[in-house]
C-alpha cells in the first residue's frame, strides 16, 4: 500500500517535472522571424525583422541599405547630363519616368522650356513606363498570394510596352533619353500606329487581370480588409501614388501640380478607392493602368509638330538657385531638390523617392497582422528596392 | 547670405502664395527669419532652429498635412571639388572658357551656418508646397518632428547618418542604410568619395566630338530646321 502510494507520489513528481520542462521548452514568448533579404516578395533585398506572438506580428521593422548606391553623393561629382544615367536606375521598372522630374528641375533653374512636341513625347513615354511598371505589379500581386498565372501574362504583355519604349529610345530598361531642353531624338516612323495597337492589347491585359484576380474569391478573401491605412496615417507618412489614392485621397500630381507636361490638355480621370486596404491598392493600380492606356491613345492623336529640342548651350551650366520638382511616377511622388551653384553639375541633389515614404508605413500597418498577410501587404504597397535605397 | 535677395524682376504675381506667406509670417512671428517667394513654386521659409518643431507644428495647423521629405544641405565647398584634377581633365579649361567659381551663398532664404535642415510639406487643399529651412548650429542638434509627422522618422535617421545631425527626442537614431560600424557622414562635403580616388573618372568633359568636316554642315542644318519652325535665334 505504501509502495503504491510511493509509486503514485513518484509518478506525480515526475509528471510535474516533465510539465515544468515542457513549459520551459515550449516558451510561448515572442519569436523573431526574418523575412528576406532574399525573398520573392521583397523585389530585391529588403529584410523585414518581425517579432511574432504566435501567428501575429508584434513589431515589424524593415531593414534596408543592402542596395544603397549613394546616388545623392555621386550626383554631386557629375555633370547634369550625366546624372540622368544615374537617376534612371532608381526605379528600374519605370526608368524614363525617373529622368523627367530631374530634367524639369534643371530646366526650371535654367529657365528653359522644352518645345511642345518634346513635352508630348515625354508624356507618352512617361505613361508607357507607367504601364510597363504597373502591369508587372498587377501580375506580381498574384504571385504573392499563390496564383502563378497572372505574372506570366504580365511579363508577356509588358514586353510589348518595353519594345515600344526601346524603339524610340534604344533602351529597354534604361532609356537615358531625356535631355535638358527636349529629347534626344524624335519618334520613328510608324511608331504611333504600333503603339496604338499595343495599347489595345494592354487594355485586354487589364481585363484579363480583372477576371483572374479582382473577381477571384480567394484574392478577395486575402486582400479585403487587410492592411488598412486610414487617410490621416497616409498623409502623415507621406504616402503617395496609388497607396494614397487607395486611402480615399483624391490627389494626383499629374492633375494638381502639373509641371508643364501634356496631361492638362487631354481628358482623363483620377481613380480613388475609399477602403485603404490591399484590395483597394490593387484596384486603383488596375484602373490607373487602364487609364494610362487611354491617356497614351489621346496623346498619340495630338502630337504637335515642331522641333524636339529647345536651344540650349552645348556645355550646360545651370545658374545658381534651388528648385524642387516632383511628378506622379508609377510608384508615387518622385521629386528632385536640386541646389545649383552655377557649376557644370549640381551642388546637392535630394532625391525624394516614393517607395521610401511608402515603406515607412510598414511598422505601423504590420502591427497585429498575421504572418501570411505580411506578404500581401508588402506586395500591395508595391515598392522597388532601388527606389528605397537609391 | 542671400545674394538671392536682389530685387526680383517683375515676376507674375501669385496671390495664393503671397497670402500664405502673410498668414504664416503672422502665425510664426519671430520664429521666421527669412522667406523667399517665386511664383508657382514652393514657398521657402527659414526659421530659427530652436523653434524648428514649433514651426512645423504651425505649418501643420495651417493645413500642411502632407509630409514630403526631410533632409539637409551642407553648404561647405567640397575640398576635392568635383574631382576634376585627373589626367583626363586636362584641357577642361580650354573647352570651358571660364573656370567655374562657386559662390559661397546659402541659397534661397539665406543661411548662417554650414548645415541647413530642409523639409517639404504640402497642403492638398491649397495645392501649395512649403519648404522649411533651419540653420543647424554648432551643437548639431535639433528637435525631432517625428511626433508631428510619423513619416519623418526614417528621414531623420537618414539625415542623422548622412550629415551627423542629432534629432533630440528621436528614440531610434541608429543607422538606416549604413552598416552599424561605419564611421563618418557620407553626404558631408568633406567626406571623400573613395571611388574617385581609386579610379579616375573619365567623363568630366562630356561632349561628343563632331568631325570637323561635318560640323559646319550640321550647324547649318540645325539652324535651318530651327528657323523653319519659327524659332528665334
Amino acid at each position: 500500500m505504501t509502495t503504491t502510494s510511493d509509486r503514485e507520489q513518484m509518478a506525480y513528481v515526475a509528471a510535474q517535472a516533465a510539465d515544468a520542462r515542457v513549459n520551459v521548452e515550449l516558451d510561448t514568448g515572442d519569436m523573431t522571424l526574418n523575412i528576406g533579404p532574399q525573398h520573392p516578395a521583397t523585389h530585391g533585398t529588403l529584410r523585414i525583422a518581425c517579432k511574432l506572438d504566435g501567428e501575429q506580428v508584434v513589431v515589424a521593422e524593415p531593414i534596408m541599405g543592402y542596395m544603397h548606391r549613394g546616388y545623392e553623393k555621386l550626383c554631386e561629382v557629375r555633370t547634369y547630363p550625366q546624372c540622368t544615367t544615374l537617376v534612371n536606375r532608381i526605379d528600374w521598372l519605370g526608368s524614363f519616368a525617373n529622368e523627367v522630374p530631374f530634367i524639369l528641375a534643371a530646366e526650371r533653374l535654367m529657365e528653359v522650356e522644352a518645345p511642345p512636341r518634346a513635352q508630348w513625347i515625354r508624356t507618352i513615354l512617361f505613361e508607357l513606363s507607367r504601364i510597363a511598371n504597373l502591369s508587372l505589379f498587377l501580375g506580381d500581386m498574384g504571385v504573392q498570394i499563390g496564383a502563378l498565372t497572372p505574372v506570366f501574362f504580365a511579363f508577356r504583355d509588358r514586353e510589348r510596352v518595353l519594345n515600344q519604349i526601346e524603339e524610340v529610345t534604344g533602351g529597354r530598361f534604361h532609356p537615358n533619353f531625356d535631355r535638358i531642353g527636349g529629347l534626344k531624338d524624335d519618334i520613328p516612323k510608324g511608331w504611333v500606329d504600333e503603339t496604338r495597337s499595343v495599347m489595345t492589347k494592354m487594355r485586354t491585359f487589364c481585363d484579363e487581370m480583372e477576371d483572374l484576380l479582382v473577381g477571384n474569391e480567394i484574392f478577395q478573401a486575402r486582400c479585403r480588409g487587410v492592411g488598412v491605412i486610414p487617410a490621416d496615417v497616409a498623409l502623415g507618412h507621406g504616402l503617395s501614388g496609388a497607396n494614397l489614392r487607395a486611402s480615399g485621397i483624391d490627389w494626383d500630381l499629374r492633375r494638381d501640380a502639373n509641371p508643364g507636361l501634356a496631361w492638362d490638355q487631354i481628358d482623363w480621370r483620377v481613380w480613388t478607392h475609399p477602403d485603404g486596404d490591399s484590395f483597394a491598392r490593387y484596384w486603383v493600380r488596375l484602373q490607373e493602368t487602364r487609364e494610362a492606356t487611354r491617356i497614351v491613345d489621346q496623346l498619340l492623336d495630338g502630337i504637335p509638330t515642331g522641333p524636339i529640342m529647345a536651344k540650349v548651350p552645348r556645355i550646360i551650366k545651370v545658374p545658381a538657385g534651388e528648385a524642387y520638382v516632383s511628378t506622379e511616377n508609377p510608384l508615387g511622388e518622385m521629386g528632385y531638390y536640386i541646389v545649383s551653384k552655377g557649376d557644370l553639375g549640381p551642388f546637392r541633389v535630394k532625391i525624394r523617392t516614393p517607395s521610401f515614404n511608402n515603406i515607412s508605413v510598414v511598422p505601423w500597418v504590420m502591427k497585429g497582422v498575421y504572418v501570411p498577410d505580411v506578404i500581401t501587404i508588402l506586395g500591395s504597397l508595391y515598392f522597388i528596392l532601388g527606389d528605397i535605397d537609391r | 547670405m542671400g545674394d538671392e535677395q536682389k530685387p526680383e524682376e517683375p515676376s507674375p504675381s501669385d496671390e495664393g502664395r503671397e497670402k500664405l506667406l502673410n498668414e504664416l509670417s503672422a502665425s510664426l512671428g519671430e520664429t521666421l527669419i527669412e522667406s523667399h517667394l517665386r511664383a508657382h513654386e514652393d514657398l521657402w521659409l527659414r526659421v530659427r532652429v530652436e523653434n524648428w518643431s514649433d514651426a512645423v507644428r504651425t505649418a501643420r495647423a495651417a493645413g500642411f498635412l502632407y509630409f514630403g521629405f526631410l533632409s539637409a544641405i551642407d553648404w561647405d565647398i567640397a575640398p576635392e571639388g568635383r574631382y576634376e584634377d585627373t589626367e583626363f581633365d586636362e584641357g577642361l579649361t580650354e573647352e570651358d572658357e571660364q573656370p567655374v567659381e562657386l559662390d559661397a551663398s546659402s541659397g534661397y532664404a539665406g543661411g548662417d551656418s554650414r548645415f541647413q535642415l530642409l523639409a517639404q510639406l504640402y497642403s492638398l487643399e491649397r495645392q501649395l508646397g512649403l519648404l522649411l529651412k533651419a540653420d543647424v548650429g554648432d551643437d548639431m542638434t535639433v528637435d525631432t518632428i517625428r511626433d508631428i509627422f510619423p513619416g519623418a522618422d526614417w528621414h531623420e535617421r537618414e539625415t542623422h547618418e548622412m550629415f551627423g545631425i542629432t534629432f533630440q527626442g528621436h528614440p531610434t537614431l541608429h543607422p538606416l542604410y549604413l552598416p552599424t560600424e561605419f564611421e563618418g557622414h557620407p553626404l558631408r562635403k568633406d567626406f571623400p568619395l573613395l571611388a574617385r580616388h581609386v579610379k579616375p573618372w573619365p567623363g568630366v568633359v562630356d561632349i561628343e566630338e563632331i568631325p570637323e568636316h561635318l560640323e559646319a554642315q550640321l550647324e547649318a542644318e540645325v539652324m535651318a530646321a530651327f528657323e523653319a519652325e519659327g524659332g528665334e535665334v
